[in-house]
């Protein structure tokens, strides 16, 4: 016994510092995983606080550019308005969808997308009924999947991370796949489990596939800019490049799904 | 409160405030950002009875910039494992004979002040990209990612001692 304790006296620093290295591991690994840690994320008062003072700093500085792209969307959807009768299926959104979806407006106000793995912080909460696996989309496409919440901020999950996996369809067709990304150019990510049989060609336009309650169908995602078979070549392995440029989000649009819990329900109550 | 303690804890949260506002944002050439919060690592003064809380800061202050970052754990892993092996370091760069304990590194030679630091940031810089990435077919990307933030952290910390200085002698 008495060996046991001159030993951890002896070798105190090396044992602390095995713990601390051990501790930071635990939390490395686990946010390599799919849900990431509840505690340890940057939507607490703290860090958020400090994010969105930053921020409305930094904001000043982009007004032009922000005002440019609120009145290109107001252009968009005023001229969806006026041609309704017409054409409907070229609006962002299928109309008549949009009655079991909810959109909250908010600002990011961090950003990240040159790591692995990306996530982005939202200054509304779980006070502005802003929930966890809400989808995120702007003007011109999806951006990600919330998180975490704390009462005034949200991490969102960014298209640009590595255990993303986004429902995908392509427009016009009924070929489904997931959305990856590999981590290397935050212009494009990946869509994968595409039949090999399905028409496809370079500059056809990717849209979110609505078979998840995240996102509704029809959200603009990017434009095929290669292909090619993956290893069983049986699968398409498609890069496809973003409308949104990542780098500079400003106003985003949180998605609630009001059918969301009844279709939960009811898969739950299909699996027992 | 001493004035040592006092200054540590200043530098702590100066440095955390200045890496994830403006350092972490600056990615230059879309993915190179410096890490200069290292340099709490190298003003920390050198004592051998205060090893374990210099260790322990040190994991606090990774931890601090990987909760601002969402990053898991990365931060704090690449700093204990630093702050652990700062004596050795400094004994390769310095050499044997030098008197740690009054050691100021903006009283040392630029030579060997470079050297420290450059092995002070290639192996934390290492541990942090490897551990960020964490695979073995991206080991380009991570020799490639480390080596130039690298360079970048180094200029810019070798710029911070300078211009923070305090020349009594």
């Amino acid at each position: 016994m008495q060996q046991i304790v001159n030993f951890l006296i002896r070798n105190k620093t090396f044992i602390t510092f095995l713990l601390l290295f051990c501790i930071s591991l635990l939390l490395t690994i686990k946010s390599h995983s799919y849900q990431q840690t509840k505690f340890l994320n940057s939507a607490n008062w703290v860090s958020g606080g400090i994010y969105s003072t930053s921020n409305s700093i930094s904001d000043y500085f982009h007004l032009k550019k922000y005002n440019k792209q609120l009145v290109d969307e107001n252009l968009r959807l005023r001229k969806i308005l006026m041609n309704r009768e017409i054409e409907v299926s070229d609006s962002i959104l299928e109309l008549d969808s949009l009655a079991h979806y909810k959109l909250y407006g908010t600002s990011v106000i961090k950003n990240s997308y040159n790591k692995p793995r990306n996530y982005i912080l939202i200054n509304k909460g779980s006070n502005d009924s802003i929930k966890e696996d809400m989808g995120v989309i702007t003007s011109k496409g999806i951006v990600g999947i919330v998180e975490n919440t704390s009462s005034n901020y949200a991490n969102v999950q960014s298209v640009l991370n590595s255990l993303s996996g986004i429902n995908a369809s392509i427009k016009n067709s009924n070929n489904f796949g997931s959305l990856k990304w590999d981590g290397k150019d935050f212009r494009t990510v990946q869509l994968m489990d595409i039949l090999r049989a399905a028409p496809i060609k370079k500059g056809d336009t990717i849209i979110t596939g609505g078979m998840s309650s995240i996102f509704p169908k029809g959200i603009l995602i990017g434009t095929i800019e290669d292909f090619s078979l993956d290893i069983s070549e049986n699968y398409y392995l498609i890069d496809v490049k973003l409308f949104n440029d990542m780098t500079t989000l400003d106003h985003v649009y949180v998605i609630k799904n009001l059918n969301k819990e009844e279709i939960l329900t009811l898969e739950n109550g299909t699996n027992e | 409160m001493n004035k040592t303690a006092f200054e540590n804890t200043m530098r702590f949260i100066v440095l955390v405030l200045s890496q994830v506002v403006v350092f972490n944002n600056i990615n230059f050439l879309e993915y190179i950002n410096p890490y200069i919060y290292l340099l709490f690592l190298v003003y920390f003064p050198y004592n051998k009875d205060t090893r374990i809380p210099f260790i322990f800061f040190s994991f606090l202050l990774g931890l601090s910039i990987d909760i601002f970052s969402d990053s898991g754990g990365v931060h704090a892993a690449a700093t204990v494992f630093a702050a652990y092996f700062r004596p050795l370091m400094m004994r390769s760069a310095f050499g044997l004979s030098y008197d740690y304990h009054n050691i100021k590194i903006e009283n040392t030679h630029l030579g060997q002040r470079i050297n420290y630091l450059i092995i002070l940031i290639l192996t934390h810089h290492l541990i942090l990209f490897g551990l960020e990435i964490f695979s073995f077919t991206h080991i380009l990307l991570i020799l490639k990612k480390a080596l130039f933030s690298a360079i970048f952290t180094l200029i810019l910390c070798l710029i911070f001692i300078s211009l923070f200085s305090r020349r009594n002698t």
